[in-house]
């Protein structure tokens, strides 16, 4: 039954990706918070050196001592751009862009310099092999498990014991690190341990998606969940939750279409985060249209009921206190003057009477409020 | 020597290295306006976003043209650029998370296009994969046209809004105040650093193409503080990281351009953050050590006529221990030395001790009056 499992190649395919999406949603959730997703960008680009590197001092592509290195790299990635960044001779954003592209390309030359002694190839480094998860696997307790599927398993529980005993020092360092600080949580400390855990969880789901499609994994769940929610525990939820429907439509759809199975898997993350984006219920661009549609609208409404409250029981009530008015003395356009008395009948503000507009009681209230109550 | 020449008589070789040296200028140049103002990891993200423009342009060329590569690049490139302005204006996420996202989205949409186009086979898909990291002996003579065209009319626009640039790039409050179009002259730069990235694709490839959007105008930046003088230095400096690394890596088998020009880039980068005069690293330490030994030559002589006023003795002499308890740490044997090179003390004996004990000369009696000019006002009055 269990051996079923893990000898089932989809499955392990999916089951792959589905780990390194939730891994990557849980720490990704506080790097964009905490404004850090370009460091991710950073650190996933130049472990590369960190990997060829512990392989040529070692002979080693995986395992606990490629991790430590990918995670040493990481951090030295955060280090020397900040470092660079604090000699004040060039910005930070231009130091992160000079620091992780010249460890990049050392590391891509000294992969093509070995080309053929090692299996990393340069196809590899960029875009993973997921589809080629199962062919590596280990036995665990008598069963084959494939090899990415265990790491990125012992990952995952690192990273989900790392957030949820640290929850509340995490929620306090990303939202106000000043107060942390001074509670003494060690923000900087926290703020590392973030980043050392991002470099290994990049370079345990390196194989699976490669360098630059993890940055999709770690960012854009995360911030597709901010769209939905304020609540940082429904936040990493909703993150995880888009992960792994990204990576179960992605597996599906590429082999629908037989394109790039890790390609597809990043490219639905964007899919989600489209969707959230327009249609999300308070953040979402059309909620955001609706409502400045209805600002709109409120506004023509006062504009009205005060234009009608003007000449109410004046003699020139017969020629103003009509649609015809609005359009001819406002300068309304038609169709935006018939919105706004509609608007207005609708709110109960004003009333046909005669053929003319006028005010009913709510009407006479809302145009006190704006007056002040003057007269009264 | 003879070998270089006969190399670089060559007609392929030539081809590359003008084509790199064209290329690695037009970033350079372009680069210096993202680099001033902090649009450094736009760049990054923009190039990334110009890998599925790259594959459409191939696909629908149905080859490796490079006119409609270059159009499909730009396309999305401008597209992502929208989009994460979209993001970062109109949500609360904060413009980094809105660059991360278009960055790997984008790419990610890109390999999909690339497998697309490798499943369809063909000669040239082959070529296609030279734009991830960059093959310089991939541009043909006919592409110098095209590349030549686009340096000019970067360089036209650069020097028609000369002045408009200027001022965005060093202050955008001001120039909007002044009444200058800032949001359109930002958008015509952000276009700008997708033409850079556009046409540095072919060198270095989309994956590291910021650093030479980057590299050449922050190691330009170290050396001039006039906006013109790092224009020309960074399209110098790019123009040469381009041809040397067209050169080594057209000389070497296997390996690809890019990732060859950033290292040289680099370098030429470390070398001026290390000596650059004025700026350079090497430089601030100097100025840090003159500095601070100054001012320990200053405390030690104004210590030396503390102890001098306070025994009514000019030629007072004070022993180490006494100048340690003064300064509350030993003065550096170093210092003494060269206050006593420069004739500021003297060492003499001060029987029955047979510690060397220092006395102001003269000359540092004058010094030390001067330094602590204040000092000895402030005391005289009260």
């Amino acid at each position: 039954m269990i051996e079923a499992f893990f000898s089932a190649i989809p499955l392990m395919i999916m089951l792959t990706g589905v780990l390194t999406g939730i891994s990557a949603a849980l720490l990704g959730s506080f790097l964009i918070l905490r404004g850090n997703a370009m460091l991710t960008d950073a650190i996933s680009h130049s472990i590369v050196f960190g990997i060829i590197i512990v392989w040529l001092l070692t002979g080693q592509t995986s395992g606990p001592v490629q991790v430590l290195g990918a995670a040493i790299t990481g951090v030295l990635t955060v280090v020397l751009s900040e470092l660079l960044a604090r000699s004040k001779l060039v910005k930070m954003d231009a130091a992160i862009g000079l620091v992780f592209p010249a460890l990049f390309a050392a590391g891509v030359i000294l992969i093509s310099i070995n080309a053929r002694n090692v299996h990393l190839d340069v196809d590899s480094v960029l875009l993973g092999e997921i589809g080629f998860v199962w062919l590596n696997t280990v036995a665990l307790l008598g069963v084959d498990v494939p090899v990415a599927v265990a790491t990125l398993g012992a990952v995952l529980v690192v990273n989900l014991s790392f957030v949820l005993l640290l929850w509340k020092e995490l929620k306090l360092a990303t939202f106000d690190a000043g107060l942390a600080a001074a509670l003494g949580f060690l923000p900087g400390v926290l703020h590392y341990a973030i980043l050392t855990l991002t470099s290994v969880t990049a370079v345990a789901a390196f194989d699976a998606v490669g360098a630059i499609l993890f940055i999709a994994f770690v960012v854009v769940p995360p911030a597709t969940a901010y769209l939905l929610t304020r609540r940082l525990w429904l936040m990493v939820l909703l993150a995880v939750g888009f992960a792994v429907a990204a990576v179960i439509s992605g597996y599906f759809l590429a082999l629908h279409w037989n394109v790039s199975i890790g390609g597809m898997m990043a490219s639905m993350t964007g899919v989600w985060f489209a969707l959230a984006l327009l249609f999300a219920p308070a953040q979402g661009l059309l909620a955001q249209a609706l409502r400045a549609r209805s600002e709109r609208l409120d506004h023509d409404c006062r504009t009205l009921v005060a234009h009608l409250f003007t000449h109410q029981d004046t003699p020139a009530m017969a020629e103003e206190n009509t649609l015809r008015a609005l359009v001819d003395h406002l300068r309304w356009p038609a169709p935006r003057a018939r919105a706004a008395v509609l608007r207005a009948h609708d709110r109960d503000l004003i009333e046909r009477r005669d053929g003319l507009l006028s005010l009913r009681p709510k009407g006479k209230a809302e145009v006190e409020a704006i007056f002040g109550r003057s007269d009264t | 020597m003879s070998a270089i020449i006969a190399l670089l008589s060559s007609d392929i070789v030539q081809t590359v290295l003008i084509g790199a040296a064209l290329l690695g200028a037009i970033s350079g140049m372009l680069g210096t306006f993202a680099v001033l103002r902090r649009q450094s990891l736009l760049g990054d993200a923009l190039s990334h976003a110009a890998l599925p423009g790259v594959c459409l342009g191939f696909l629908v060329a149905g080859g490796r043209d490079l006119g409609s590569v270059m159009l499909g690049a730009f396309v999305t490139g401008a597209l992502a650029a929208l989009i994460m302005m979209l993001i970062a204006r109109r949500t609360t996420l904060k413009t980094d998370a809105a660059l991360g996202i278009v960055l790997s989205v984008f790419f990610a949409v890109g390999i999909v296009l690339l497998t697309v186009i490798q499943t369809q086979g063909g000669s040239g898909s082959l070529g296609l994969m030279t734009f991830l990291f960059g093959q310089a002996a991939a541009i043909l003579r006919s592409d110098l046209w095209i590349m030549g065209g686009v340096g000019l009319g970067a360089l036209v626009l650069v020097l028609a809004l000369w002045k408009e640039f200027k001022l965005v790039s060093f202050d955008a409050d001001f120039a909007r105040s002044q009444g200058f179009p800032v949001t359109l002259l930002e958008a015509v730069l952000t276009v700008m650093v997708a033409l850079a990235i556009v046409v540095g694709l072919q060198l270095v490839g989309v994956i590291l193409m910021v650093a030479l959007l980057i590299a050449p105008a922050a190691a330009a930046r170290q050396w001039t503080n006039s906006l013109g003088g790092m224009v020309l230095l960074s399209a110098a400096i790019g123009a040469l990281s381009g041809a040397g690394g067209a050169l080594v890596s057209a000389t070497t088998r296997g390996l690809a351009t890019g990732p060859v020009v950033v290292l040289i880039a680099t370098v030429i980068v470390m070398i001026s953050l290390l000596i650059a005069p004025g700026r350079g690293l090497v430089w601030q330490a100097a100025a840090t050590r003159r500095a601070r030994a100054r001012i320990s030559d200053g405390r030690v002589l104004a210590t030396l006529q503390g102890f001098a006023q306070m025994h009514d003795d000019a030629r007072y002499p004070s022993e180490r221990g006494m100048l340690q308890v003064a300064l509350g740490a030993k003065p550096p044997a170093a210092t003494l030395a060269s206050l006593e090179s420069r004739g500021l003390i003297r060492s003499v004996t001060h029987p029955p001790e047979t510690t060397p004990h220092w006395e102001l000369t003269k000359a540092g009696h004058s010094e030390a009056a001067t330094l602590s000019g204040t000092d000895h006002k402030k005391q005289s009055s009260e």
